[in-house]
């Protein structure tokens, strides 16, 4: 039982995770909560469903399904077409609110800003696809069973998989490209970047097509293993905040660690307190980090 | 003549657009000179010094980099075009190890040079070769300034800009350091320097200007403004008895 908790805290964990990531580095380096990166999520998961339409009527569709997993090679076309997408949304995004607002106000004002954009996100997907629930693909998917009695379904093995490459990917574009080390640079100190000759606003694109590539991502792998609606993303603001906030804002492993460790809390909480409080513990988590290590598990203390 | 490689001239700038800080100042660098800014805290020496890096925006006056007008021109592009800055604090790194600093250095120069400049460095600083991994961190005050020294030669920069360079070292470290500067002006690069030891810094350079509440009070050649008692006894609050050695 409790082996079947920890494997679920870890799958919906790897998800959290990916999410986390971008929110993280936004936090770090544009130095505010972006309220609105759920949403890049739920737009991840319907930009695929614009793929797999557009797919199928070029032929090819969802492709054959490769056992023991649901979909096929279009899957991973439709994973790199969606991050390119979510990347141009969010790069608009930024253009058209978040740069502008950085050069007028506060950061708070870009937070309620952020507020904003997301119920606009939101309620632009209802206005496309209508509220009701959508599939990717109607096939059906058997659980495998692992030893110990625990059930999983291969879909959410694979994300994990994804979840790890991208982790290892993110870590070398960190410590051995310029890029990523400019990009670290920026985010201890941005003046002394500027001063060396890092053009910021460069790494702040970098910043946003990483951000919202990882959450395109983690927006299609969570529409294949639950169904998508428009209020998929929002559903994860919470534990988003709290992995980032948990693993320290800026920090890779801290935002991984955090989407693995709210996942496991969410799910292993059930053991001890009803479901229907389920989404308090990630609230409860932000509380606990905010009270007694501000700065999270891997910050910097400012 | 050969043009200077600062000109900067009725520099006005500040931090916020009704709070100017500077009132027009200017300052020139000569190749191959030394030039210190001193003056009282708050006088905007280091206002002035970010001013010229870029960071700080100018609402009027001219800067000139060897005869080209740079006005208005992003700090990252100011940086490609030889101007190097080491500020008076957070001048590391300090989250990225030795090697990154470095490679910060040198992030507008093309790959396979940065790399043989990174060498260089190490290679003329052992103590930061044996930590090239470290984060920089865990350096002390002297080490940090050496790697915030070393990162912006990166570049072989024409203006280097030192904020405060010998504060927080020992007389022994400072002397070093000075001796350091004077050898990088060699090839005729420039460096301006603002200092709080005021004494030091001018038996160290070739020309001084004393900068106090924005503007320039007075300027000339370093060794006149050391025998100047008036100067020593107003704009440097030196006594008669501090006229030998370093301040402590
Ligand atoms: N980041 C900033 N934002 C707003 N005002 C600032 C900022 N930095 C400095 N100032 C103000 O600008 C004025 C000049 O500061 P500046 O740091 O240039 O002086 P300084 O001559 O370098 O002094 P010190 O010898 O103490 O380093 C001061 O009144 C200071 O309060
Ligand atoms: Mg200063």
């Amino acid at each position: 039982m409790i082996l079947q908790h920890i494997a679920d805290g870890l799958l919906s964990g790897a998800i959290v995770a990916l999410g986390a990531i971008g929110l993280s580095f936004t936090m770090k380096i544009l130095r505010f909560a972006n309220f609105s990166h759920s949403e890049l999520l739920t737009w991840g998961a319907y930009f695929a469903v614009i793929f797999f339409a557009v797919a199928a009527v070029i032929g090819g569709g969802y492709g054959t399904p490769i056992a023991p997993f649901s979909f096929g090679w279009p899957l991973l076309a439709a994973l790199l077409v969606t991050a390119a997408l979510t990347s141009l949304l969010a790069i608009a995004l930024h253009h058209l609110v978040f740069a502008r607002l950085n050069r007028m106000a506060g950061h708070m004002t870009m937070v309620f800003a952020s507020f904003g954009v997301a119920l606009l996100l939101r309620h632009l997907l209802v206005l496309i696809f209508g509220p009701a629930p959508l599939y990717y693909s109607s096939a059906l998917q058997f659980a495998m069973l692992l030893p110990g009695g625990v059930r999983v379904m291969p879909d959410q093995v694979f994300l994990l998989g994804l979840t790890v490459v991208v982790v290892i990917a993110l870590h070398l574009f960190l410590t051995r490209s310029r890029t990523g080390i400019s990009m670290r640079a920026v985010a201890e100190n941005p003046d002394l970047a500027r001063v060396s000759g890092v053009d910021v606003g460069r790494i702040v694109m970098w910043v946003w097509i990483i951000g919202a590539s990882c959450a395109a991502v983690a927006g299609v792998m969570y529409g294949l293993t639950v169904q998508l609606r428009p209020e998929l993303g929002f559903s994860l603001l919470l534990p988003l905040f709290a992995a980032a906030i948990l693993g320290g804002a800026g920090s890779l492993y801290g935002a991984v660690i955090g989407g693995l460790a709210v996942g496991l809390s969410e799910n292993l909480s059930v053991m001890i307190i009803p479901t229907t409080y389920k989404p308090a513990v990630p609230f409860l988590m932000i509380l606990l980090v905010l009270y007694f290590r501000p700065e999270g598990l891997f910050g910097e203390r400012r | 003549m050969t043009a200077p490689v600062l000109q900067a001239e009725g520099i006005v700038a500040g931090y916020t657009a009704d709070l100017m800080i500077l009132h027009g100042v200017s300052v020139e660098v000569a190749p191959g000179e030394i030039v210190a800014i001193i003056g009282p805290n708050g006088a905007g020496k280091s206002t002035l010094i970010k001013a010229i890096a870029g960071l700080v925006k100018v609402s009027a006056g001219r800067i000139a980099i060897d005869g080209r007008e740079t006005t208005g021109t992003p700090a990252h592009l100011l940086a490609a075009a030889g101007v190097a800055y080491v500020p008076q604090t957070d001048n590391v790194f300090a989250t990225l190890s030795i090697e990154e600093n470095l490679v910060l250095g040198g992030v507008t120069l093309p790959g396979r040079q940065a790399r043989a400049r990174i060498e260089e460095a190490l290679a003329r600083y052992p103590m930061l070769a044996e930590r090239r991994r470290q984060k920089a961190g865990i350096l002390s005050g002297g080490q940090r300034q050496m790697l915030a020294i070393a990162r912006a030669l990166m570049t072989a920069p024409r203006l280097i800009l030192l904020d405060e360079p010998t504060a927080g070292l020992s007389p022994m470290a400072a002397e070093e350091l000075f001796g350091l500067i004077r050898g990088l002006v060699g090839g005729g690069a420039a460096v301006l320097m603002v200092e709080q030891n005021a004494r030091a810094a001018l038996r160290h350079s070739d020309r001084g200007y004393v900068l106090a509440e924005g503007v320039n009070r007075i300027e000339g050649a370093s060794d006149a403004l050391l025998a100047d008692a008036e100067i020593g006894a107003i704009f440097l609050g030196l006594r008669p008895a501090d006229s030998e050695g370093l301040r402590p």
